[in-house]
Parts: C-alpha cells; sequence; structure tokens
C-alpha cells in the first residue's frame, strides 16, 4: 500500500526516516527484552558501536540495567536462550554485534530457564 | 404596514449559511477547493448535508458570550474561595497535569485542524458546521488554560504545558495523533477527529475527566465541563452526520471511511490509555474503573451505534474485541510505566497503598492479582528497603501509536507484543497488529515520525544525559517529577491542612 496524499508521485522523495542508521553518529540503536520480567515495562533501548562484543553487551549493558530484579543475581548467562530479530540462536560472545546479526534496530530477546518473574510459572 | 416579513427559522438558517455560496468564476472551483478529492471520496451533492442544529453564527456569538460569563464567575468566585484547598487531595492535581500537558493542547491542534478543513470542503454546510467547531476548540483551549490557571499559582508541573506538549517524551503520543490526523486529507480528518473521537470515544475521554473532578472537588473544572457540554454535542452530532453523509453520497466511499473508522478507532483507543491510568490510578476519589467505563461507553453505546450504521455496510472497527480485552490492562501497564518513569515526566507518581491495590482486585477480578498486584507488592517491598525502583534505560517505543513497547500479546499477558515491518531497508517496530496495519497502510507517512528516543539518541534533545534532556523540556528536577511523597506540592498540602486544623482548635 501506499501512502493518500495530494502530490502522491513526488511524496516519496520529499520524505524520509528521521532514524536512519546514519544519523547516530556511528552507533546502531539496540533493544533488548528480557522475557517474563515485566517489572521492566517494556524493551529497553541501547545506542551501542556495532564492533562491540555480544559478550560486552551482556555484562556492560543488559546485566547492569536488569540488575534491580530480585532474579538478575540467579541468572546463569551460559544457560540463557536467545531470539535475535525473530530467529532462536545460539550467540556467539566473542564477536560483535554486527558479526551475531545485531544491526539497527534489531530486538535482542532473552530467557532465562528457571526465572519467570513475580508473575510466571 | 411595512412589506418586509420576518423569514422562518429554517429559511434564515439556509439564508445566512448556503446563501454564502457560490460557484466561482475567476477560478475553476477544483482549484479553489483542491483537497477535496485526492482521498477518493465521491460527493455528488453537497446540499444533502443536513446540520441538525441550524445554528448561525450571530446565534453562537451570543450563546457562548452567555455560557463564558457563567464559566468565569464560577471560577473567580474558586479563586476567591480558595478553591485549591477543598479538593480530596493534592495527588488530584496531576490529574490536572496531565490534562493541560495532553489533553488542552489537543483542543489547539483541533481548533487549527477543523479550521483547514472548513476551509477545503467545497458545501456551505458542511463549511459552516466546521467553522463553529472549530471556534468551539479554540474556546475551549482558552477556557482550559484559564480554569487551571488558577491551579499553576500552587502547584508544580503545570507552567510549561505548550513547551512541554512539543517535546517531552509521553506527550508526543497525544501530538502525533493530532498530527496525523491534520496532515491527512480533509475527509480522513473528519472521520479521524469528528466520528471516531468526537462521536464514539469523546465520552471515554471528556465523562472520566469531568467526573473526577466532581468526585474530586475541582468546581472550576466541572463548571469548564458544563460549559463545553453543548459544545460538544453539537460536535457529535457532526461526526455521525459527517459518516451518514459520506456513506449516502456514494457505495464507493464504503471501503475508505471504513479503513478510516478502524484506523482512528485503534489510534483513540491507545490514545485513551492514558484516561484510563487516570482512572485507576490518579483519582484520590474514584468514579469507576476504566473498565466499567469501556463496558458503558464503548461496548455498549459503541455497539448499538455500529448496529445502527450496519445498514450503510459499515462494520465494527476492526480492533473493537482487542482493544475491549486490552481494557483489563492497559491502566496497569501505563500506570506502571509512569511509576518506573517518574524522574521523566513532570508529574508526581505514587505506589498504590493496600485499600487502593483492594479496589483494583475488585474493580480487575480476572487480571489484577494474577498479573499486576504482584508487581506492585515487589516494588512495594522494594521501597521499603530503600531501593525504589527506576528505570535506568530508555525503551522501545511503537512507530505509530509512539507509546513505548509496553502492551502484552492478545490472550497472553506475560508476553510483550512485537510486530515489525522493514520498509526502505529500515526496521520498523510496532506494538499491535492495529498499529502495524495503520503504518502498513501508509508506510511513507509514518516512517517520518519524530520518536522521542531515536531523537535523544541522536543528541537533538538537548545532551546525552537525563538531565540534559529534563533541562531541555523545561522540567524541574526534585519539583516537577518524582514521587509525590516528598514533594513540594505536598509539602504545601500538609501546610494548607496544617493551618486549617489550627484554625479549628
Amino acid at each position: 500500500m501506499s501512502v493518500v496524499a495530494l502530490d502522491n508521485q513526488d511524496y516519496a522523495a520529499k520524505t524520509g526516516p528521521r532514524d536512519t542508521r546514519a544519523s547516530y553518529h556511528g552507533n546502531i540503536m539496540v533493544y533488548v527484552h528480557w522475557e517474563e520480567h515485566l517489572f521492566f515495562c517494556a524493551p529497553l533501548a541501547f545506542p551501542l558501536p556495532p564492533a562491540m562484543p555480544f559478550g560486552a553487551l551482556v555484562s556492560e549493558v543488559i546485566a547492569p540495567h536488569y540488575a534491580p530484579h530480585p532474579d538478575a543475581a540467579h541468572i546463569d548467562w551460559s544457560a540463557a536462550e536467545w531470539m535475535i530479530n525473530n530467529v532462536k540462536v545460539k550467540p556467539d560472545f566473542n564477536a560483535s554485534l554486527e558479526a551475531n546479526n545485531i544491526d539497527h534496530k534489531s530486538v535482542v530477546r532473552f530467557w532465562t530457564p528457571g526465572l519467570h518473574g513475580e508473575t510466571g510459572h | 404596514m411595512s412589506g418586509t416579513k420576518k423569514l422562518g427559522l429554517r429559511q434564515r438558517y439556509e439564508h445566512m449559511t448556503r446563501g454564502l455560496d457560490w460557484e466561482t468564476t475567476y477560478q475553476p472551483m477544483d482549484k479553489v477547493f483542491p483537497y477535496d478529492q485526492f482521498e477518493g471520496i465521491k460527493i455528488k451533492d453537497w446540499s444533502a448535508w443536513e446540520d441538525p442544529f441550524r445554528l448561525t453564527m450571530d446565534a453562537y456569538w451570543k450563546f457562548q458570550a452567555e455560557k463564558e460569563r457563567k464559566l468565569y464567575a464560577v471560577l473567580d468566585s474558586f479563586a476567591q474561595n480558595n478553591g485549591q484547598t477543598g479538593i480530596s487531595d493534592a495527588r488530584y492535581a496531576n490529574v490536572l497535569k496531565l490534562f493541560l500537558t495532553g489533553v488542552s493542547p489537543l483542543e489547539y491542534a483541533a481548533h487549527r485542524g477543523f479550521a483547514f478543513t472548513g476551509r477545503h470542503l467545497r458545501g456551505s454546510g458542511t463549511r459552516v458546521a466546521c467553522q463553529m467547531q472549530s471556534i468551539d476548540e479554540l474556546r475551549h483551549v482558552q477556557t482550559q488554560i484559564h480554569t487551571i490557571s488558577h491551579f499553576n499559582k500552587y502547584f508544580d508541573g503545570l507552567s510549561e504545558f505548550p513547551h512541554m506538549h512539543d517535546r517531552v517524551w509521553y506527550l508526543s503520543v497525544p501530538k502525533s495523533f493530532f498530527d496525523d490526523a491534520r496532515t491527512a486529507g480533509p475527509f480522513e480528518f473528519m472521520i479521524a477527529v469528528g466520528f471516531s473521537f468526537e462521536y464514539v470515544l469523546t465520552n471515554l475521554l471528556f465523562v472520566p475527566f469531568m467526573s473526577g473532578a466532581a468526585y474530586n472537588g475541582d468546581m472550576s473544572t466541572v463548571t469548564f465541563g458544563f460549559s463545553a457540554q453543548s459544545d460538544e454535542s453539537r460536535h457529535m452530532t457532526l461526526g455521525i452526520e459527517v459518516i451518514k453523509f459520506l456513506l449516502e453520497q456514494h457505495p464507493d466511499n464504503l471501503p475508505i471511511v471504513q479503513k478510516w473508522v478502524d484506523k482512528w478507532f485503534w489510534r483513540g483507543h491507545r490514545l485513551l490509555g492514558i484516561v484510563a491510568m487516570m482512572m485507576d490510578y490518579m483519582l484520590p476519589k474514584k468514579v469507576m474503573s476504566w473498565k466499567e467505563a469501556w463496558d458503558i461507553y464503548f461496548t455498549e453505546a459503541g455497539g448499538a451505534l455500529f448496529q445502527d450504521l450496519a445498514r450503510y455496510g459499515l462494520k465494527m472497527p476492526k480492533g473493537a474485541e482487542i482493544a475491549t480485552a486490552e481494557a483489563e490492562h492497559i491502566s496497569h501497564q501505563n500506570w506502571c510505566t509512569f511509576y518506573q518513569y517518574t524522574h521523566a515526566a513532570p508529574f508526581h507518581t505514587w505506589m498504590p497503598d493496600n485499600e487502593h491495590l483492594d479496589w483494583l482486585s475488585e474493580k480487575y477480578p480476572n487480571t489484577f492479582d494474577k498479573y499486576y498486584r504482584p508487581r506492585w507488592e515487589q516494588w512495594a517491598k522494594m521501597d521499603k528497603e530503600g531501593k525504589r525502583f527506576y528505570n535506568g534505560a530508555l525503551v522501545q517505543l511503537c512507530q505509530t501509536c509512539q507509546i513505548p513497547m509496553v502492551y502484552t500479546e492478545p490472550g497472553d499477558p506475560n508476553t510483550i507484543c512485537f510486530r515489525e515491518t522493514q520498509h526502505g531497508g529500515q526496521r520498523y517496530h510496532f506494538c499491535s497488529d492495529g498499529c502495524k496495519d495503520i503504518f502498513d497502510n501508509e508506510p511513507e507517512k509514518y516512517i517520518q515520525a519524530w520518536m522521542p528516543v531515536q531523537q535523544i539518541f541522536q543528541g537533538n534533545c538537548g545532551g546525552p544525559t537525563v538531565p540534559d534532556v529534563l533541562n531541555w523540556y523545561n522540567l524541574k528536577f526534585g519539583v516537577d517529577n518524582m514521587d509525590y511523597a516528598g514533594s513540594p506540592d505536598e509539602a504545601l498540602w500538609n501546610e494548607w491542612h496544617a493551618d486549617k486544623v489550627k484554625a479549628a482548635s
């Protein structure tokens, strides 16, 4: 489908997105979500260098931001299950975000077996 | 005896409205009215427009002036009697903060939208109706500002409302709603605001705020509500008239109108989430739950409306069932969000106390104890231990409604609803099928959205840190934001009450 506008021919040429990768000063925007923990109301957003190792994403970004939850201290990161861009994967912790298929506006979701938050089962 | 005869009411109305119309000769009509063709709506006979109110401009001025004299008399007496000290609790002032930053600027946007629409529809009956609504909306924003300006003398978070409406992250939700409507064609604007918002959903916006004011001792806002009521009923009549008119004019209009109804019902439902949270969490004296309001004003009243419109082939809005199921959740999901981002919003939040939690358990027997009460109890426990929870990161937003991605999968309240579309090599994320459908129908429009989180990361909002951004919002840290407990609002309220106790003893 396409926009309904007075100037249909030129509309797309005159307009564009306001959040392309080029406007993030070398970073990419990555979304992270800890499943079954809606204590954190929504997925979190971070501007990150694409060369950052996945392991650093976990230890320097994800772990500290989710630390307030009582389950956080019990996370076994080697057992966590990951989904990147809607695909279940086993990320390579030593490889970069880019090498793990994380690009601009990718979604990284993870599950922590045995840890289900206040309302999980 | 003079030979002049007085015109009858209907003749007079025709004379003062339809008589304003003429066929242009210096320029072709299509050049004078360039906006009323491109949406694909077909109008065969503009004169078939019926305006049931038959209000002429001279009568309008007289009537409105009378109403406003009464309103301002009440506002004066409220101020002279220090009405602000008689509200139920100072927490109530936060409802006014939400209203003034989130709703009043929409009245202004509606004024501009109807002025534009009135100019660009070529039927004179429609033009007159739009012109009057445009002036109504301008009066409403003015009288709201005047009404609430009295509270601004005492409470924080009110003084920067127009600046905040343009900048604060969650205010991009109401702002983008009207930006979307006003950048559509005039017919879509009429269905978006005139029908979907003013007719189908208005009772869920206006009634909760006005009865909330009445229950909580704010007689000035109640009087504003009464004063606006006769305008609102005229707006509702315009809304229903426009949809019937479009559907009666040509059968080709039906699929276009249905798509707009689906879209604007969903956008309206998302926008009303702030009202849901206000009703269930912010009113010190509660009127009814959001779920109860939804059942009365949407399920029953809206259901009857769409039954009536079925003879034109119009169906219930596409997302109606999902929206009804969400009425069990959205107020909780939204207040949980503001609770953990209390540092970033220009009003105060608070933890519901036990009595309040019990009220929520009673009003939401299917969902509250199962999904939300455990969350509140966890946060309460942390707060007691001196570890009040603040979310330290920014969040992912929905590209269409611009609300943080807090809503859950239909039927699965423990799982965030993720939807995604790729367009022009970029990913776009959505909170629901409803928001994704709106984007997918007109991606070129929604890729342009000014998304607050994205803009902060790009360095366009005053700087990289939270204090930089709050400063750019004109939000005073420790004054406008954070919990009610410990706020200057609370200190002032306690002082007033200590004075009252002293005076009584």
